[in-house]
């Protein structure tokens, strides 16, 4: 449900923060489904879910950091985050 | 009775809970053992601020606090009756929800990280398997809180001493985890109690405290730098400094919520002086292995004070760095060092025992760090001084 | 299902829902950081604990920081003229519903078919440490390597143009 929302969330707002934010959500929500089921599935000690949760959560913070610095580099080239003025491939 | 002296809080506690019905019992030690962390540390707290100011002021050479009870002990009374009585402002263009959650969450988040600390044989309050890391979480919980703080003020100034003690916060951050790491590694476990327990050995009458390494001491000095950098004390005080930018993130707050504030960053000092006397000191263990009827909470707490008073002398005698020159002195030497520190803490472990270990290590870290000071922190080069004199 | 799980479920569902409905974008921000730590509470609550730390570590110590930090740079506090929602916001929300229900349908599938009464995996930092050197050195690796390549890349990205595109 956590995925809905950020999904909801992305295609909905305009800011690009905050379609980044959203993205955020949706990757730990997708976590949350892996450490779950590896607690309540089969073969817990194999401890796959855990570490896959835990590569997960630091391949989101690295692509967290690109994202948003990817936000600021458009942002000073166009002087608005906003994605819905952003229709146009040429600068 | 040297054992029943160093256990005395523990046995207490078992006293006081076996009145109550079994099924109580664990929920009610738990109980006893936080409210007296939430007891005993603001105490010292309200002792520190004397001890600061009156620090401080001989190091200034002049005489601290002196008029409230003897030698100006009773101080901290007076103050806390003052900051509780002031009248609580608020901006009114300030986000009020935000405004009042800030210090809340920062004073949550440090009590919380006194409770995996082992504060005397047996006495920890959760024995965590991963109690390092859970007390790194809650050390960067308070960032946002911080952020909290200067954000809701709707000041530039609170915003502006918010980023950039936040900045420094998180560079100070990795430079901390880094140089526990390689205490980690020596000591195997990230759990403190165990950390503490592999420390508690001696040869002869030395101990085997991992700061009488080479790569212990190299590491306690930086954990030391990145402690006083955490915690905004001087010399990295710029977000807090009185000259600065009025008083930085906290402008806004009055009365009891500064107060809170005051007290998170204090308590956020023996925090983390109480982690570095864990991971480097030894923790709850006497330094000389004759000295062992010495109650070992009674150690715990000197080191911590010893810790306190350093910080106290630093922030007595230092000059304040800007804060280019604290990101610079982060990035550019001292997260290098460390980074050389954990390989050299991982070349302690291979060579095993013996002099030449000893030799080796301390060659190469004193060798880096000659080297990184020459190379990293050169300046301006400045010529000599030529006067000119108003005619 | 505990009356602890229904406790934090319910902080997190709110956490995600505030953050994509409120307008002001730092008080979205506050509210991701709440449905972060709402969910390291639920990682704790199914004993992965070094996960639950690590996520309030990484996320709330970092992630929601950086986030803090872009919005303060690109000034998006100052809420635009249109307001935030995009023009097509019925056919994301509908998106959004269909996937949900697909999503469900797949989850409460699969539990049915879960082992019923499994022994609580007593997992030490030591196991992840002896498994992330011994089965996953690979990932690690890569891990590292991406890390290395993503700090580099941001700060490439995020320098100011000596007049190079321009």
């Amino acid at each position: 449900m956590l995925f809905a929302i950020g999904l909801a969330g992305a295609l909905v707002r305009r800011n690009a923060i905050m379609v980044l934010i959203s993205i955020e959500l949706m990757l730990n929500a997708a976590n949350l489904n892996f450490i779950a089921f590896w607690r309540y599935g089969a073969h817990p000690e194999a401890l796959t879910g855990m570490m896959f949760a835990i590569f997960s959560i630091a391949v989101a913070a690295a692509e967290a950091a690109v994202g948003l610095g990817l936000v600021i580099a458009i942002y000073r080239h166009a002087n608005t985050t906003d994605l819905d003025e952003m229709n146009r491939m040429k600068g | 009775m040297i054992d029943q002296a160093d256990q005395v809080f523990v046995l207490l506690q078992h006293w006081l809970v076996s009145f109550l019905p079994a099924g109580l019992q664990q929920f009610a030690a738990v109980l006893l053992s936080v409210i007296a962390i939430v007891c005993v540390f603001p105490g010292l707290f309200a002792l520190t601020t004397v001890f600061e100011r009156k620090g401080l002021a001989r190091i200034q050479n002049r005489i601290g606090p002196n008029r409230v009870g003897p030698l100006g002990i009773l101080q901290p009374i007076a103050d806390g009756i003052k900051s509780l009585t002031k009248e609580d402002v608020v901006p009114t263009s300030a986000n009020a929800g935000v405004h009042f959650l800030a210090p809340l969450g920062l004073v949550v988040a440090v009590f919380m990280g006194f409770a995996v600390l082992p504060m005397g044989r047996n006495m920890v309050l959760v024995d965590m398997d991963c109690g390092l890391l859970f007390f790194f979480a809650m050390s960067a919980s308070t960032e946002v809180s911080v952020f909290m703080a200067g954000w809701s003020s709707r000041n530039k100034y609170s915003l502006l001493g918010a980023m950039r003690a936040v900045a420094q916060m998180i560079s100070y951050e990795v430079v901390l985890l880094l140089s526990s790491v390689s205490v980690v590694m020596i000591g195997g476990s990230l759990s403190l109690t165990k950390i503490v327990a592999a420390q508690d050995q001696y040869t002869g009458i030395f101990p085997h405290w991992y700061i009488f390494t080479p790569w212990g001491l190299a590491g306690f000095i930086m954990y030391a730098i990145a402690a006083t950098a955490e915690t905004n004390r001087s010399p990295f005080d710029l977000p807090e400094g009185e000259s600065e930018l009025v008083a930085g993130y906290h402008t806004e707050y009055s009365g009891f919520k500064f107060a809170l504030f005051f007290l998170g960053e204090y308590l956020a000092m023996f925090s983390i002086s109480g982690l570095g006397a864990t991971l480097f000191l030894g923790g709850w263990s006497a330094p000389l292995s004759i000295l062992n009827w010495v109650p070992s909470w009674i150690w715990f707490f000197s080191k911590l004070m010893l810790s306190i008073f350093v910080f106290i002398w630093m922030r007595g005698t230092l000059p304040r760095l800007r804060q280019d020159q604290l990101m610079n002195f982060a990035w550019k030497f001292v997260l290098p060092l460390t980074l050389l520190n954990l390989m050299v803490t991982a070349l302690w472990r291979f060579m095993g025992e013996g002099i030449a270990r000893w030799i080796v290590c301390s060659a190469i870290l004193l060798v880096a760090y000659v080297v990184m000071g020459r190379v990293e922190m050169k300046s301006e080069h400045f010529g000599p001084r030529s006067y000119r004199y108003a005619d | 299902m505990t009356p602890v799980f229904y406790i934090l479920a319910a902080l997190t569902l709110a956490g995600g829902l505030a953050t994509v409905m409120l307008r002001p974008l730092v008080h979205a921000a506050l509210a991701v950081t709440v449905a972060f730590g709402g969910l390291a509470l639920l990682y704790l609550s199914l004993d992965a604990q070094f996960a639950g730390f690590a996520q309030i570590l990484v996320y709330i110590g970092a992630v929601a920081i950086l986030v803090v930090f872009a919005i303060l740079l690109t000034r998006g506090s100052d809420l635009p003229r249109e307001g935030v929602f995009s023009p097509a916001w019925l056919s994301g929300l509908v998106l959004a519903a269909a996937i949900f229900s697909v999503l469900a349908w797949a989850v409460l599938r699969s539990a049915n078919s879960l082992p019923q009464q499994m022994a609580v995996p007593q997992v030490t930092v030591h196991d992840i440490g002896i498994a992330l050197v011994g089965r996953y050195v690979l990932p690690l690796e890569i891990v590292a390597l991406l890390l290395t390549a993503a700090t580099i890349g941001a700060v490439i990205v995020a320098m100011h143009e000596k007049g190079g595109a321009q």
